[in-house]
């Protein structure tokens, strides 16, 4: 350094063609220090005295009163919340990079060949201008449970309702445990009581409100049943709960049920549908019966209730999913740069001597473009090594433990535990995985300056 | 501080000392080393968490008791971090003459550190005239009273939306098996019960505590608060089966378990006051009443409305409660005079009438409150047989405050899968020895 800034000095004074006499050695050698002191006093302040403190800290108690040896790392190492952490960052260093890299290359290699890739670019791009948190809270909208409210949710649901997969017409409604109903397979509800030509078979259901009923629902009745077997179903509650099994004033019919009727075999002999009180008779019966009437599944079906992305099963996918939208542009970007850089007499060469565009790809192309895909997933592992806010922000916290990942327990062990010592051997840990990555990227550095 | 301005300021103040001790012409008082009584005595810095409207309503009580005494008082914003704040402060040798600790375990702290200075006999003596004895001990530390209540919170109230009981026609339940059944009826019209905020831990804890005060009674309670009985104890897994009763049947959630699991606190409140609204009730402590008038429509009384965290099998009105207690921390006599003045009424009218506000104090006439709501609340607070501070905020806080561990994490397992108590049990006690073995 003193060398350097001394030469740059010379060659600036020669060119101007102003004498300026070297300054003695000790003179030179001083003014670099003083030129160093305030980076060096920062760079001590806020970077080597934390480290070095922090390493301390780890071999002591909470509150720094005795030194506990290796006891932090034990208890680290035995620690279910660490070991997920680490696994977790184990799967993020494994996908992330990979899966961001790969997207970035093949969205700058199809941008390349479009008019408006630049337009393109900045729209991939756009994501990488917004904080981790505001991503976090964007995508914990996305991926919310319910159709209404989760975006990704609310367009599986359309879709399984175009492909008619969609919910019957009354999906909460069920039979209150002690009416003679029972549940069949398939979620159907069944009468216990067999019935002849001539009865009214009740099928009186819960569990769903007056608004939940269609329209054209009215007052509930009971069909007159003649010669044929007569049903009806209802909503089952009047304020309070009402008498259950009977159709009480107030309560209205549900119109649109599809009622099967059995025979004695449970062979499924004919069906209907209920008017707008509730009612419906089945006039041809063949054979006297007995009968049981059945509400077909049908008419629970839930459709789709939606996936539980952040659940503990898919939460940390789901994160990389949302980490990658905002990291791809990065990718596409970096990528895409190198590869307007490519020497164009090399792929014209390639394409010249006969090979295909795969072939120029993967033999030309991509390793050209490998020092520049380096230095995109080297990037990519330190950001996913010290990942912490979007983890933060987007796990609910009844799935934080299945999502932790290694920064997140430190930043919960020491400033919400206040278990600085146990906190500060976390610490230590995610350095110690992190110098690898840093030895890596320097050498590289080093290769190409 | 530096050595030499802390010479600087014992100079000063011993000065002062000699001054005045002059000035009151040989008048010297016992323990006098804190400065001479003059005219209005001293004036005093207080400390407390507040900002905003909670500010403006803390100083309208400074400002009468200024106006009571003469003796200045000024406000000083702690910032979040009551604890952080003072400790920097005590250890800088200049603490405020009174702090508001929101935080029962901070008081505990504070006292074991010696910080703290005993009430003085006036201000127990107004306690004892205007306060329920429970708050005397609330705020004592190994039989030595440090503290006086000022502001009280209810985390016992456990709210409702009017027109889904009315359609249901349901009443408020009053006992713990009425409620299952008021449960049953009010799932039935097609509303699910209770909305419970799962995704945060925190919610739970409150659950099982109100629970276990009621299943178990305040003596347990306050044992296994100090982890005394291990968390193994057959009264947890009562409670725990208790708590079974309710969320094991997944139709009195509403979004079922899992749906529970992914709420969080704020849409736990909001979803009952949406349209259709997706559950009943939603519990939790007084301030749920801030959520619903300010994230929603409603409004107090006839939109919404709320009852006391129904008694278990015969057990006498409990609350669970939280709230703000008045510290000493200087010898200043006019530090005793606020705390004095603190126990009165018209110290709580002055506050209460601004609403936002529920005092302790039991001579205070109920009337002063803004709104039914905050009044009925007040009431049920005071005639709590017994008041028991949450729990959770008395445990380490790697057990007892941290998302994604300890107290948090199991009761969310156990809402999970609500069939093994003593798995649950049992993983608690894990997490409670290793956080108490320090």
């Amino acid at each position: 350094m003193a060398a350097t800034a001394a030469e740059v000095r010379t060659n600036v004074g020669t060119k101007t063609k102003v004498k300026v006499k070297p300054p003695p050695g000790g003179a030179r050698k001083w003014v670099a220090v003083a030129f160093l002191i305030p980076a060096l006093v920062l760079l001590g302040a806020i970077v080597i005295y934390p480290t070095v403190d922090t390493i301390v800290q780890s071999f002591q108690n909470d509150d720094r009163t005795a030194t506990v040896g290796l006891q932090n790392y034990e208890t680290v190492v035995k620690r279910d919340s660490t070991l997920a952490a680490i696994k977790n960052n184990a799967i993020w260093v494994l996908t992330a990079p990979a899966i961001i890299t790969g997207l970035g290359l093949i969205f700058a290699i199809l941008t390349e060949r479009v008019r408006y890739s630049t337009a393109i670019k900045i729209i991939v791009f756009m994501p990488m201008a917004i904080s981790f948190l505001a991503t976090g809270v964007i995508w914990r909208v996305m991926y919310d449970d319910s159709t209404e409210l989760g975006f990704i949710n609310a367009g599986i649901r359309g879709a399984t309702n175009m492909v008619g997969a969609g919910a019957g017409p009354y999906p909460t409604a069920e039979a209150l445990p002690d009416a003679p109903l029972q549940k069949a397979e398939g979620g159907a509800v069944v009468t216990k009581d067999a019935f002849e030509a001539g009865d009214v078979a009740h099928l009186g259901l819960v569990g769903l409100t007056e608004a939940d009923l269609p329209e054209e629902a009215v007052q509930a009745a009971e069909p007159q049943a003649g010669q044929g077997l007569g049903v009806v179903v209802w909503r089952d509650f009047t304020p309070g709960g009402g008498e259950p099994g009977v159709v009480d004033q107030g309560e209205l019919g549900m119109p649109g049920a599809t009622v099967e009727v059995l025979n004695a075999d449970g062979q499924v002999v004919t069906s209907t549908t209920t008017g707008a009180d509730g009612s419906a008779v089945i006039e041809d019966l063949e054979g006297g019966g007995p009968f049981k009437t059945r509400l077909a599944a049908s008419n629970f079906d839930q459709g789709f209730t939606g996936i539980e992305w952040l659940g503990s099963a898919l939460v940390t996918p789901a994160i990389i999913g949302a980490f990658s939208w905002m990291w791809a542009g990065f990718a596409v970007v970096v990528i895409g740069a190198g590869l307007a850089a490519l020497p164009r007499d090399v792929l014209e060469a390639a394409r010249v001597d006969g090979a295909n565009e795969w072939q120029t790809f993967r033999h030309v192309t991509l390793p050209l473009l490998a020092p520049v895909l380096g230095v995109v997933f080297v990037t990519l592992i330190i950001n996913v090594l010290k990942l912490f806010d979007i983890v933060f922000v987007m796990a609910p916290g009844s799935v934080q433990d299945e999502a932790n990942v290694i920064a997140l327990d430190m930043y919960k062990t020491s400033f919400t535990a206040f278990r600085y010592g146990l906190g500060s051997a976390i610490a230590v840990l995610l350095f110690l995985l992190v110098i690898p990555v840093m030895i890596m990227n320097i050498r590289r550095f080093r290769r190409e300056g | 501080m530096t050595e030499r301005r802390r010479y600087l300021i014992w100079g000063m103040f011993l000065a002062l000392v000699m001054v005045l001790s002059a000035c009151a012409g040989g008048d010297i008082e016992e323990g006098g080393d804190d400065g001479g009584d003059t005219e209005g005595g001293e004036a005093i810095q207080v400390a407390a968490v507040w900002t905003g409207e909670e500010q403006a309503s803390f100083e309208a009580v400074l400002d009468a008791f200024t106006e009571e005494t003469g003796i200045d008082a000024t406000y000083k914003s702690t910032g979040d971090d009551v604890g952080a704040f003072l400790g920097t402060q005590i250890e800088g040798g200049n603490p405020p003459d009174v702090a508001m600790l929101p935080q029962p375990g901070l008081l505990r702290d504070l006292a074991a550190d010696g910080s703290l200075k005993e009430v003085g006999e006036e201000a127990a003596q107004g306690l004892e005239d205007n306060y329920a004895p429970v708050w005397t001990e609330l705020g004592s530390q190994d039989g030595t009273l440090y503290g006086v209540y000022f502001k009280a919170a209810s985390k016992s109230t456990w709210w409702y939306n009017t027109s889904v009981f009315e359609q249901a026609g349901v009443e408020a339940p009053s006992d713990w098996d009425e409620m299952l059944e008021t449960a049953q009826t009010v799932n039935s019209s097609g509303t699910p019960w209770v909305s419970m905020g799962g995704a945060d831990g925190w919610t739970l804890t409150d659950w099982f505590e109100n629970i276990y005060v009621r299943t178990a009674g305040p003596e347990m309670y306050d044992q296994l608060a100090n982890h005394e009985i291990p968390w193994t104890d057959e009264s947890v897994i009562t409670a725990l089966e208790t708590f079974g009763e309710l969320v094991g049947d997944e139709s009195n959630l509403a979004g079922g378990t899992s749906g529970a699991l992914q709420t969080d606190f704020t849409t736990s409140v909001t979803q009952v006051f949406s349209d259709p609204p997706e559950a009943a009730t939603v519990y939790e402590g007084d301030f749920v009443a801030g959520v619903i008038t300010g994230e929603t429509g409603a409004e107090a009384g006839t939109d919404f409305d709320f009852f006391d965290f129904p008694s278990i099998d015969g057990s006498e009105p409990a609350a669970i409660s939280g709230g703000d207690v008045a510290v000493a921390l200087t010898d200043s006599e006019s530090a005793q005079e606020l705390l004095t003045f603190l126990t009165t009424p018209e110290a709580a009218q002055a506050w209460a009438e601004r609403g936002g506000f529920i005092s302790p104090n039991e001579s205070m006439d109920t009337a002063v409150y803004p709104d039914d709501n905050t009044r009925q609340i007040a009431e049920a607070l005071l005639s709590a047989e017994v008041i028991r501070f949450d729990m959770s905020d008395l445990q380490p806080a790697e057990f007892g405050g941290t998302v994604g561990k300890g107290l948090f994490l199991r009761f969310q397992d156990f809402l999970k899968n609500p069939d093994d108590p003593e798995a649950i049990a049992k993983a608690l006690e894990e997490d409670a020895a290793a956080a108490f073995k320090e």
